[in-house]
């Protein structure tokens, strides 16, 4: 789960990471309300998780009330990267002395946590030059290992005892939250020599949230993605006009893949998983006959313990309740396919004995 | 290490062993729904189960198996070396540890959703102790026609050559199957496993199978995310690795910063998409699928060269 900014800013001052000042608005009234708090100059964060912000103009400054007024309407009709903001951030401008890169993170390939640290912050992190990356234990970071890392971005005196109890304080965030990453960048060093998080990236470990109920309040899903979360599926909202269900995540994108290939447009992806029962297919048909501009539904599903008569039996309910009216196209291997097919003949359902098939079949449409 | 592991040895063992093909498995968790299921499939496929772990229903048993409280109990008389586990992903961290502490050499852990914190702490634990773990979020392992822990269907493979190594489970039965199909049986098969962190990477698991004779060439399915196939890449080229090696790629037309169903299914830039994956394995001289059923035909291609 990845943290708008200041959500991540929540967390981090909660473990006593400082932040500049800011206030959250989510309508102009709110943010002329906040920047009487703030005081001018100021700046209007859009509150995106897409990357990329200060690119795309989605972070302006205002010196004025007025200027306020105009640019807020303008950020929260900005459109970056198919996202379009709930909120906008309003953030005092902080004296930088100077601006640094900090982030901790999950590595796959090495199968711990790292750190990079760098002294050139506030840049794209593929840019930077002179950058140091170093491993850290699965209990966090030591004092000696943070000595290091202020070290080698060239930190002496205070400002190093500074950056020391920052990186603590950060290590401690990730390990305890279970955080896949937090990213700091800039990470300032103002003016009193203290240091402070200009912006937050945080992404949260999905599979730990059971035992972080105060984490659960970020999970923003959409309601379609709650009800297939509710059923255990994995579902991702498409823009293109057949849905496709299959049992398994690789096999799900595998076929996005083929019908794509195949001059066809996708529009969602659904994996209901590993159990495939009539129960679960027809609400898998459920989720799906609530997304719009869906015109098929291609169902993969390749299964040896599968009995393919009961989602023959799911599809036949799903029509019969009028859950859906679009035709499915179907190829399940797995037992009792004869009188699968035999049950759905009369149907808006075909089966295929490949996937090439349905797909073709699907596409064509 | 992985070097010295002996994952055949261990499986399958020596024909001079008494229990060769029949080396004893126990199943953590085995009384639950999927767990019940899979340890009445594994049976009837040939692993030699010889006890379950359920803690508070010791001394009950399920299919002639008896189903211990602890895995000391389990593994005392019957000195195994695998267990398949089974429980549900909070309960990962517990199990696997206390299948460590108890001579455990392989586990094949099945639960997906299991915090990454977990994995890194069990991966880190079972170094130390001398074992390997395959998964999380992994159908498991099967040698063909031998036996099988996991979940994966008997029916796509069959006893052959090849090995098969998957971060997906159901493409690792659809891949399987076309080979079967196309006459090239399989050794070994085994899930990788669907999430970031992966007890056994492809480059441990190709280790596994390098010296192998009766291994002649190995198909590798992969995904977006992650870097494990870059890696794969470079290790083939940089260790002069011999055996034929055949790519798949899921996840081509997956967009962007998404998770696609697995948690490690997820691509951010450029990092962990499918061009930078199969341009890799093109600088390796490994033919990559456009989709499964073109896989044996890539690999008929490559055993003939």
């Amino acid at each position: 789960m990845k943290l708008l900014e200041y959500q991540g800013k929540e967390i981090f001052s909660s473990y006593g990471i400082k932040i500049p000042k800011s206030h959250l608005a989510s309508n102009v009234y709110e943010a002329i309300e906040a920047a009487k708090d703030i005081g001018f100059p100021l700046v209007l964060k859009s509150q995106l998780t897409v990357g990329g912000r200060g690119k795309a103009g989605a972070i302006l400054k205002c010196k004025t009330e007025e200027e306020i007024n105009q640019k807020f309407q303008e950020l929260m009709k900005k459109e970056v990267k198919g996202e379009f903001p709930k909120s906008i951030l309003l953030e005092e401008m902080a004296d930088i002395r100077k601006e640094f890169y900090l982030s901790f993170f999950l590595n796959r390939t090495k199968r711990c946590y790292s750190i990079i640290a760098s002294s050139q912050g506030g840049v794209e992190i593929e840019s930077f030059k002179n950058r140091i990356i170093m491993d850290v234990p699965i209990d966090g970071i030591t004092s000696d290992l943070a000595s290091r890392v202020a070290n080698d971005i060239g930190l002496v005196d205070n400002e190093k005892i500074a950056f020391i109890e920052f990186i603590q304080k950060l290590s401690k965030l990730i390990h305890e939250k279970e955080a896949e990453l937090a990213e700091i960048n800039p990470l300032a060093l103002l003016g009193d020599g203290t240091f402070v998080a200009l912006d937050a990236k945080v992404i949260l470990d999905d599979n730990a949230l059971f035992r972080h109920e105060d984490l659960k309040k970020y999970e923003e899903l959409s309601e379609l993605e709650s009800q297939a979360k509710e059923n255990g599926f994995s579902f991702v909202e498409l823009d293109g006009d057949i849905a496709i269900i299959g049992n398994g995540a690789g096999l799900v994108m595998s076929t996005l893949d083929m019908v794509t290939d195949a001059g066809g447009n996708a529009g969602a992806f659904l994996d209901f998983g590993g159990r495939a029962t009539t129960e679960s297919i027809y609400q898998a048909l459920k989720v799906i006959s609530k997304v719009k501009q869906i015109k098929t539904i291609l169902v993969n599903l390749f299964g040896g313990i599968v009995r393919t008569d009961l989602v023959a039996q799911a599809i036949l309910k799903a029509y019969h309740d009028n859950t859906i009216q679009v035709p499915v196209f179907a190829r399940i291997t797995g037992a009792e396919s004869e009188k699968a097919r035999e049950m759905l003949i009369e149907s808006k359902a075909k089966l295929f004995n490949t996937v090439e098939e349905a797909i073709n079949a699907a596409v064509k449409y | 290490m992985s070097n010295k592991f002996d994952l055949f040895d261990i499986l399958i063992g020596k024909e001079s062993d008494d229990d060769f093909k029949k080396k004893p498995v126990i199943i953590q968790g085995m009384t639950g729904s999927f767990g019940s299921t899979h340890t009445r499939l594994m049976k009837e496929y040939g692993t030699n189960i010889v006890a379950g772990i359920t803690p508070g229903k010791g001394g009950q048993s399920f299919e002639g198996i008896p189903v211990c409280d602890t895995v000391k109990e389990a593994v005392e008389g019957t000195a195994a070396k695998i267990s398949g586990i089974f429980v549900p992903a909070p309960f990962f961290l517990g199990a696997a540890k206390e299948a460590i502490d108890n001579g455990i050499k392989l586990l094949v852990a099945i639960p997906e959703h299991v915090p990454l914190i977990d994995s890194l702490k069990i991966l880190e634990y079972a170094k130390k102790k001398g074992a390997i773990m395959i998964g999380p979020n992994t159908p498991g392992i099967i040698v063909p026609e031998v036996m099988k822990v996991g979940i994966m269907p008997a029916k796509p493979f069959v006893q052959g050559s090849t090995a098969v190594f998957s971060r997906s489970g159901t493409l690792m039965y659809e891949v399987s199957h076309t080979l079967t199909q196309s006459g090239y049986g399989q050794r070994i098969c085994f899930g990788i496993g669907g999430d970031p962190i992966n007890g056994t990477n492809l480059i441990e698991a190709f280790n596994l199978v390098r010296d192998k004779d009766d291994i002649n060439s190995i198909v590798v399915v992969g995904e977006i995310g992650g870097d494990a196939e870059e890696k794969l890449a470079e290790y083939i080229i940089s260790t002069n690795f011999e055996k034929p090696v055949v790519a798949y790629v899921a996840g081509r037309a997956a967009p962007k910063e998404k998770k696609m169903g697995h948690a490690g299914a997820i691509v951010y830039g450029n990092y962990g998409s499918a061009e930078s994956k199969v341009s890799n394995y093109a600088r390796a001289n490994v033919p990559v699928a456009k989709r499964p059923g073109e896989v044996p035909d890539l690999l008929r291609c490559r055993l003939k060269n």
